[in-house]
């Protein structure tokens, strides 16, 4: 697999020469493959936003720099705005950018910029409702008039609409009720299963990434911490400590296991995984 | 670029202007400004300037940043320079096309430009040595004489701390919202004046509807923790009145007086 961004020794320092001055994020490097599903974790001011608003461009690095496809997205202007759409970027309560009149022309904001036909924008928008699972009879209403999970749905498939390569959601899931944060993750799922779309997804909730994320990547102080399977990085859940994140809840219930004596494995993190070591467990006991 | 504002912008700091009554620095910088407007020639405005970098000292504010809220007024002082310095009758000094320099509008346009750096920067020094809420509670302590007259002095009060308090909440939400619309492939830098402005309504609607969404929120908050206006409202913080205060004023009172004196001499 070939890696569809690259990371090279980044770090971005903010409000250079007052004395507001800080580093916010120090020599990051990584590679992302295509089709991966990359989850992004650490503590807040850990530099996870400042991060992923360099991958499309937003922020210039201070040193370092970003590849595309082997490319970097400051070679020149055309190759720095031709990011952005390859990059698609789900900003936290993506909600607050909406302006149009209806939810259609909100979604075909992104679409129009990429200056695309009125029949593309059209079946663009229509796939991209559909992926981020807003009701066709929503499209002609104001934006303002929607719920708020609808309304953050709108704005997803404003970028959705797109079609970016590379899609990065900050907090996606933030301040949603259960129902809709389950609803909204199984769409970005299938969104990712049916496009094979590369997905970046930063979140406070280990629940929500360990199941989703291919690889993890953790983040302290501006730098990276760890970066590996959930496997790998849960394993290490005192370290993950230290730096103030948590395991997911079914980790932090079998690392509890272990330290009662239990044979099991402490880096469980799916439902699944940790009912086929309790029932085993179970029949072990009964053995006996 | 939005960073750049330094409208409302305070530096903590603990020096004799930091400590100064805030009333006192209103009463102050008002002298100040009226004192600056009765100035006629190089004595009087020698004497201000002494004054001004003297309370600048004094406030361990770097001159730098002072000057820096010059920089949005440049337009303006240009203007009125160019405009004083050819439309003022007198004698001619230089005489080009339709253009004619005279020694009165070479004058004039040298005043004109000192009274208004001078200005900006005094009333600047005030802004960046007291805190936006003594500044509120020192306005509302000297207008509440109004009240007599039924003024509604409070509640002018509270919407100016209001809304310097929403001055950098509202210019990090600008730049959130610049950066959304960015990586929907928003273009603000290019095209002609039109388009640009065009381009502001993808930021402004948002801006809009989050700043009464914020103003809704607010005056629910205000009203669970019973606000009610001013009436029999107390302070934790009561202004009082120091020697160095009356000794600023003073101070202010002479130079006024000394300056009045200047004038009538047309120094």
């Amino acid at each position: 697999m070939a890696a569809v961004i690259e990371v090279r020794d980044l770090c971005h320092t903010y409000s250079v020469g007052t004395p507001f001055e800080h580093d916010a994020i120090k020599h990051i490097g990584f590679t992302v493959e295509k089709g991966e599903f990359l989850g992004v974790i650490g503590h807040t001011g850990s530099g996870k936003s400042t991060l992923i608003q360099h991958l499309n461009g937003l922020l210039k690095p201070t040193s370092g720099d970003v590849l595309l496809s082997g490319e970097s997205i400051w070679k020149d202007k055309q190759t720095t705005r031709r990011a952005r759409f390859r990059v698609g970027l789900v900003f936290q309560y993506p909600e607050y950018q909406l302006f149009e009149d209806t939810v259609f022309q909100d979604i075909a904001f992104g679409p129009k910029n990429m200056g695309l036909s009125e029949t593309e924008i059209k079946q663009r928008v229509f796939r991209a409702a559909e992926f981020a699972g807003v009701k066709p009879a929503s499209l002609e209403k104001s934006p303002f008039d929607l719920s708020g999970g609808q309304k953050r749905r709108v704005a997803i498939a404003g970028v959705i609409a797109m079609e970016p390569e590379i899609v990065i959601f900050d907090e996606p899931t933030a301040g949603l009720d259960p129902a809709a944060r389950k609803s909204l993750l199984e769409n970005i799922s299938a969104y990712q299963k049916a496009t094979g779309a590369t997905v970046m997804m930063v979140s406070h909730s280990m629940d929500d990434v360990a199941l989703m994320a291919d690889r993890l990547l953790v983040l302290n102080e501006g730098q990276i911490e760890m970066l590996g399977t959930p496997a790998e990085i849960f394993r290490e859940a005192e370290r993950l400590q230290q730096i103030g994140l948590t395991v997911p809840q079914v980790t932090s219930l079998f690392l509890r296991l272990k330290e009662l004596g239990l044979p099991v494995d402490p880096a469980t993190y799916t439902v699944d995984a940790a009912l086929a070591q309790l029932l085993r467990l179970k029949g072990g006991a009964a053995g006996c | 670029m939005l960073k750049d504002i330094t409208l409302g912008q305070y530096f903590p700091g603990n020096t004799v202007v930091h400590r100064l009554d805030p009333r006192t620095k209103l009463l102050m910088t008002l002298l100040y400004i009226v004192t600056l407007f009765l100035c006629k020639w190089f004595v009087s405005y020698g004497v201000m300037l002494v004054f001004l970098i003297t309370a600048v000292a004094l406030s361990r504010i770097r001159p730098k940043a002072l000057l820096k809220g010059l920089k949005p007024l440049i337009i303006i002082i240009i203007f009125t320079a160019v405009i004083n310095l050819f439309y003022t009758e007198g004698r001619v000094l230089v005489e080009f096309w339709i253009f004619k320099i005279t020694a009165e509008g070479l004058q004039n346009a040298f005043f004109l430009v000192l009274r208004i750096m001078m200005l900006v920067t005094g009333t600047f020094l005030l802004t960046y040595t007291t805190s936006p809420i003594a500044l509120t509670d020192g306005l509302e302590s000297l207008l509440s004489p109004l009240k007599k007259i039924h003024f509604p002095v409070h509640e002018l009060a509270m919407m100016m701390s209001i809304a310097l308090r929403f001055i950098p909440t509202l210019i990090e939400e600008t730049d959130k919202i610049m950066s959304a619309q960015k990586a929907r492939g928003a273009d603000f830098e290019t095209g002609n004046i039109f388009r640009r402005a065009k381009a502001l309504i993808p930021i402004l609607v948002p801006l809009f509807v989050s700043a009464f969404r914020r103003a809704d929120e607010l005056a629910t908050a205000m009203e669970c923790r019973c606000y009610h206006g001013g009436e029999g409202r107390t302070k934790l913080k009561q202004l009082r009145y120091h020697r160095r205060d009356a000794l600023c004023l003073l101070l202010g009172a002479v130079l006024l007086a000394g300056i009045i004196v200047l004038r009538h001499f047309m120094l």
